[in-house]
């Protein structure tokens, strides 16, 4: 995915500290993430570690994918402090994004986890200044703009800032770290060359 | 211009005089650790952006340790490990640990130690988020991901960002049923799962200089659980001695220079520390022993890279000698090697093993067992509503298996004390 500078969708709203165990749980990391078909259970089982009454903040119990789906109808997560804590599994990244998770929305992130999103090209992981979950509702329909470096709630008609992507903006503007690598010169342009 | 210890092993790796925190550098690797779980999507990756026929930058850089999900008949995991084998194959990796042979090791982390890959002033890289473990030996270790880990596969570079290194301070004498786990879980109780993050955690004074590599080990193991990008303590002569016993290779020794910047500085008195828990369901969440000593627990779980290694089972064997546990009790050593060391230790004429064993435990083979919870056939696994007190490093909902169940995490005396008791009981009730 290379950067788009908009995006819209509806949200999905989580709390503090949501951990890899929790975005992917570990029993299914067994899975082939090249494998057409079975990466989809990734995107089955997408945010199913997080506990029921936190899953779609504020009311809880909402669930990220439908059962027996794949692809959840929100594109946008909006979360609190230390998003992807845990382990340096990039399974969880790829599991957002196979569910159809284009940004996350949360005021801090563990740094692997964002590491990961940047480096593997799978989402934006921005920046709130200050937690943003008092201000979405599970459902809410959301435009971050990251020309603008704001996002606003469609459904409230208000903004909220988002902090510059500062220096690895050229590397989510690329694509991922392979992609940037290969447009700064640094590795050749075309695999097996 | 004066740098700590990190600052210098990162400048050196990046061909530079000088770096500062908050800089972006791209450094050179010394060692690209990975294994079942993160390994086969990195060779992906690998493939799919070098070619089929790429070489690996250095085979003798790049080391594989099977250890996650070893003993389960789930035909995925089983496939991992096929990948693996295969790709160590096609690349004739000297060190690829496969399972079911002499080689084999277990959980990647000690096995690393013990192995002679974790050498002051190197880089060791891994898709492991507890790679940080290795700090312990005065070296520059940490987790990635599967992109930069197949980025580094082929290149042998990859980017960091300077860290801001924070100091803890342990000075004193640690008292005797006090052990590097207690110590950990009080830090980040104190500092909250996010209070290091991006940062370097550097342990010192006279309490840590008088660890043992294994204690130190564990402090550098949970740095991951405040945030941390790594974990460090100077490297000092024990440190040379354990390298030294295990390998040939050169190393370089680093001290923070007198006038170093830290992000901040904290100090513990090695004698007011007490036994500590994280309850559930978050490492940070920090009581004492004392406050939580009532708590009715299930299930005891000593493993992990975090308590699975020797002197953890040491302690756990001084409480559990002679005694019968109370509720089920899972042992997992780490590594073939805390294995064979458990059954040639002896202990009154038995050995550790059948200290365990008449105990009342289970002893299961060396891997990360359930420290992961993993497939539904994996050994120790919650699937109900277990309330399980555990040396491993996560206690995040579901982290052991079951959503359902609670884990806390404590040091192997405190968890062979609760075993026998059937809830959370101060070590001191059982030691000397
Ligand atoms: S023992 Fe647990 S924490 Fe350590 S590497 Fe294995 S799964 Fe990870």
């Amino acid at each position: 995915m290379t950067m788009q500078n908009k995006i819209t969708g509806r949200v999905y709203v989580l709390g503090d500290d949501i951990d890899t165990d929790q975005i992917i749980p570990a029993a299914h990391l067994v899975y082939s993430l090249e494998d057409p078909e079975e990466r989809k259970k990734y995107g089955e089982y997408a945010l199913s570690g997080v506990p029921t009454a936190q899953a779609g903040l504020p009311e809880g119990n909402i669930p990220f994918v439908k059962n027996g789906e794949h692809e959840s109808e929100y594109a946008i997560i909006i979360a609190a402090k230390n998003f992807g804590c845990g382990s340096s599994r990039e399974h969880a990244p790829a599991a957002l994004e196979i569910a159809g998770v284009e940004a996350v929305i949360a005021p801090t992130y563990a740094r692997i986890f964002y590491r990961n999103a940047v480096d593997g090209g799978f989402l934006i992981p921005a920046e709130s200044q200050q937690s943003l979950v008092p201000f979405f509702h599970t459902g809410d329909e959301a435009v971050l703009d990251l020309d603008a470096k704001t996002v606003t709630n469609k459904r409230t008609g208000e903004s909220y800032p988002i902090n510059d992507l500062g220096q690895v903006s050229n590397i989510i503007d690329a694509g991922g770290i392979f992609s940037y690598a290969r447009k700064s010169g640094m590795l050749k342009e075309t695999a097996d060359a | 211009m004066s740098m700590t210890i990190t600052e210098k092993i990162l400048a050196a790796h990046a061909g530079l005089k000088h770096v500062s925190p908050g800089e972006n550098i791209w450094i050179d690797a010394d060692v690209l650790m990975t294994h079942d779980v993160c390994g086969p999507p990195t060779i992906g990756i690998f493939k799919k952006e070098f070619g089929e026929k790429a070489q690996v930058f250095d085979k003798n850089k790049v080391v594989i340790i099977p250890d996650h999900y070893i003993f389960t008949k789930d035909m995925h995991a089983n496939r991992n490990i096929d990948i693996l084998r295969e790709f160590a194959r096609e690349h004739n990796l000297p060190n690829y640990y496969d399972v079911g042979g002499e080689r084999y090791k277990g959980v990647c982390h000690v096995a690393l130690a013990e192995e002679g890959w974790c050498r002051p002033g190197d880089v060791l890289f891994g898709t492991d988020s507890h790679t940080c473990t290795a700090g312990a030996f005065g070296q520059f270790a940490t987790g990635i991901g599967n992109t930069d880990a197949a980025f580094i596969l082929g290149t042998g570079k990859l980017w960091v960002k300077v860290p801001e290194t924070m100091q803890f301070i342990i000075d004193g004498k640690i008292p005797p049923h006090i052990m590097a786990k207690d110590i950990i879980l009080q830090i980040i109780g104190d500092i909250g799962v996010d209070g290091a993050s991006y940062r370097t955690m550097e342990f010192a004074g006279s309490g840590v200089e008088a660890m043992t590599m294994e204690d130190r080990m564990t402090l550098c193991n949970m740095v991951i659980e405040a945030g941390g990008k790594n974990g460090v303590v100077a490297a000092d002569a024990k440190t040379e001695e354990f390298v030294k016993a295990r390998t040939n290779a050169p190393y370089k020794i680093y001290q923070n220079d007198m006038d170093a910047k830290y992000h901040s500085t904290w100090y513990y008195k090695a004698e007011e520390l007490t036994p500590m828990v994280a309850k559930p369901h978050s490492p940070d969440n920090k009581a004492s022993v004392r406050e939580v000593q009532t708590e009715k627990i299930t299930r005891a779980y000593i493993g992990s890279c975090t308590g699975g290694k020797f002197s953890d089972f040491v302690a756990a064997a001084e409480i559990l000698k002679g005694q019968q546990v109370a509720v089920d009790t899972f042992i997992v050593p780490a590594t073939t090697e805390v294995d064979r060391l458990l059954r040639t230790t002896m202990i009154d004429g038995k050995s550790m093993m059948q200290v365990f064993e008449d105990a009342g435990a289970q002893v299961g083979k060396p891997s990360c067992a359930a420290c992961l919870g993993g497939p539904a056939d994996t050994f120790g696994r919650t699937h109900g509503e277990e309330i399980c007190i555990s040396t491993t490093n996560r206690n995040f909902p579901g982290r052991m298996g079951s959503k359902s169940s609670q884990v806390y995490l404590a040091s192997p005396y405190t968890v062979a004390a609760s075993a026998l008791t059937g809830k959370i009981t101060d070590p001191r009730e059982f030691l000397g």
